[in-house]
């Protein structure tokens, strides 16, 4: 059993904003062990990249922690001054952005950026930090990385800017990278080669990877445990045998009906979910998801249910399940 | 029926002529270097299909394959630089299009930036109903306003709100009710869902079906989600740097495509189901899309090709018919298959 690398026990993080107060993160708690793969998968809004910015410490004004603990590698981050945050940033903890054309500064070169990480965090001179950072650049497949090092950002494709956000990240070969929607503003044949790198480096160095996405198939390929994120709160989290052949929330269960399959053999017609994102200024009283769910109850709308366990890997938070905790032996994980 | 529809190298297998259809399109944007020198841009070169009435013809391809371009240049909403572009049988390569907007339509992509925030969704509805004068009176126009919004889902209310008072999936509704306002043949849909979160993308495709078949509507569905436009196509055109590579039947392309790039872009697709990701092989193409300022010789995927030689590079490959209504351009298609 490997070691909990990072704990969120009851986070709380709202917004202040004019209109009122936000809350995007809503008593969410999980932990990760070193070296996993985790996928957060959500609708916009459902508070998925908040979650995972939090780790960081980057939650933006009017943003704040309301609540709850969030224990990383033996510290506590809610406790940390910003200068302790500031060492711990892209040492053990790194971040991808999904907007690889505006996460890079465009007045410095690739070298100087990923140079500046090495510089910061360890006692390496200019001449072995350039070395470190063409091994890097190597390490992230981009061909001739002496010539590289000179470009700026505007001389780079997309695909490739990602891989140089990559290489920053990797740069002290972190515990914890945190990538949220690292391939979303690709094209599908780049985003393969990103997708094969970042499970090859993970392999490499042993690191965990928190995975932020709405797109279902980029966390089959690459996740082992996933968390779905609705309004705020976690809906439901298991392995991806779990949540892909044993749904239990009827959100997720919508999710998978909804998206249309290339693998189908006849045309099969859609089930959306019905109605619209829930609103966040505004939220329902109990359950976020309630009000669109064809099996709402009258509880669903004044009280958020408890986590219902199905097995040591699987939860799922759903008054139906509560309804049938007793009924139903637990432990069972179908989908073989 | 016009003679001018009909086509040497492609014919409608219903034998009536198509209801779209484009020859040769070429659209090239000058790029100045200088004062007197000029370069292109080849967006879309040399690419012919035709779309039958009632069909949904998908195009897919990565960003800057000349997707959208071709999308738009049959709209005429950009003057075509070469080829001919059929409507009904009618050559419409350099008419007057007014009377053609209200036949042919389109839906964009992005929700948010084709609405204009200060005019409220009643007057955006209500626009192109004024242009072509298809109310006599305010309470007829009102009537149809309301009507239109019904049709995709929204109420009478709505109609005195503006476009921020809705999410995304709501204004794509508004969006395809203003493009139905003229009760068009044929709608070009720009990337309609690609904007949208996973659960109202389904709500938004199944509309689409739906208003096909209640008003007999032809698609040009463009997108670069294989898996979507797979679900709402008959047949679905791959394209890559401003040329059709293959072009068949939805499920044909799917299942038993032969074109490399197709084969290449199909297997890249994650699929949301960990079993098949688990077991399926994948081909990873190396490298990236070259620019469309200066394609490669012949072929133009060549460079990214893993079948790639001489003759690629010298040659450009024909677009040729494989099998039934199926079409690829490659010169090696009997040695990869």
């Amino acid at each position: 059993m490997s070691k909990v690398l990072l704990d969120i026990r009851n986070l709380k993080v709202s917004f202040f904003t004019p209109a009122g107060e936000v809350k995007a993160v809503n008593d969410v708690s999980f932990s990760i062990n070193e070296g996993d793969v985790l996928g957060i998968v959500g609708e916009s809004g459902s508070g998925k990249s908040v979650t995972a910015y939090s780790i960081m410490g980057l939650i933006p004004f009017p943003g704040k922690i309301v609540g709850g603990t969030i224990d990383f590698n033996g510290h506590r981050i809610n406790d940390m001054t910003e200068k302790e945050l500031r060492s711990m940033r892209g040492n053990e903890v790194s971040i991808i952005f999904q907007d690889p054309m505006t996460s890079l500064n465009p007045v410095y070169t690739i070298g100087n950026q990923i140079k500046e990480v090495i510089l910061l965090h360890t006692n390496l001179n200019r001449k072995q930090a350039n070395e470190r950072a063409i091994e890097l650049l190597k390490l992230v497949g981009i061909n001739e990385p002496e010539k590289r090092m000179k470009q700026y950002p505007h001389e780079l494709s997309g695909g490739m800017r990602q891989r140089v956000m990559i290489a920053i990240a990797l740069a002290c070969e972190p515990k914890l990278l945190i990538a949220d929607e690292p391939t979303t503003a690709l094209d599908v044949t780049i985003q393969a080669q990103i997708m094969e790198l970042m499970t090859e480096l993970k392999n490499k160095i042993n690191m965990a990877i928190i995975l932020i996405t709405h797109d279902l198939g980029i966390v089959s390929r690459m996740c082992e445990k996933i968390i779905v994120m609705y309004g705020g709160k976690i809906m439901e989290q298991g392995t991806i045998d779990d949540i892909f052949y044993n749904p239990k929330h009827e959100y997720t269960k919508g999710l998978l009906r909804s998206i249309p399959k290339l693998t189908a053999k006849e045309h099969e017609k859609l089930i959306p979910i019905e109605g619209t994102p829930v609103d966040m200024l505004n939220p329902p009283a109990g359950c976020p998801f309630a009000p669109r769910c064809k099996k709402c109850m009258k509880i669903c709308l004044k009280k958020m249910p408890e986590y219902t366990k199905i097995s040591d890997t699987h939860y799922s938070a759903c008054w139906l399940l509560q309804k049938e905790e007793y009924e139903k032996s637990t432990g069972v994980i179908k989908g073989e | 029926m016009s003679d001018m529809a009909k086509t040497e190298n492609m014919i409608n297998n219903k034998g009536t002529h198509p209801l779209v259809e484009v020859k040769n399109l070429k659209q090239y944007f000058p790029i100045s270097e200088g004062l007197f020198k000029k370069r292109y841009v080849k967006a879309v070169d040399d690419v012919s299909f035709y779309i039958n009435k009632g069909e949904t013809l998908g195009l897919v391809g990565e960003s800057g394959c000349g997707k959208t371009t071709t999308g738009r240049t049959i709209l005429r909403l950009y003057e075509p630089t070469g080829g001919r572009i059929f409507y009904d049988g009618q050559d419409i390569t350099h008419v007057d299009m007014m009377s053609y907007r209200r036949k042919m339509q389109i839906v964009f992509q992005d929700p948010y930036a084709s609405l204009n925030p200060r005019m409220t969704i009643g007057d955006i509805i209500g626009e192109p109903i004024d242009i072509h004068k298809l109310a006599s009176s305010k309470k007829e126009r009102r009537e149809k306003i309301i009507s239109l919004l019904e049709k995709v889902g929204l109420n009478s209310e709505h109609a005195n709100r503006f476009p921020h008072e809705f999410s995304g999936g709501q204004r794509q509704r508004v969006g395809i009710a203003r493009a139905l306002a003229v009760d068009p043949e044929f709608i070009v849909c720009d990337e309609p869902v690609s904007a949208l979160d996973v659960s109202i993308q389904a709500q938004i495709i199944n509309m689409f079906e739906e208003l096909q078949e209640e008003m007999g509507l032809t698609y040009l569905f463009i997108a670069h989600d294989l898996s979507v436009v797979k679900h709402i196509s008959d047949r679905i055109g791959v394209m890559y740097l401003g040329k059709l590579v293959e072009l068949a039947d939805s499920y044909e392309l799917v299942f038993h495509s032969v074109h490399p790039y197709t084969k290449s872009l199909i297997s890249a697709i994650p699929i949301p189901d960990p079993n098949t990701s688990r077991t399926s092989k994948r081909i990873i193409l190396e490298g990236d899309v070259p620019s469309p300022l200066n394609p490669p010789s012949g072929c133009r995927f060549r460079t990214r090709c893993p079948y790639a030689d001489k003759l690629c590079a010298e040659e450009e490959p024909k677009f040729r018919e494989v099998g039934s209504g199926h079409f690829a351009a490659c010169h090696h298609l009997e040695k990869i298959s």
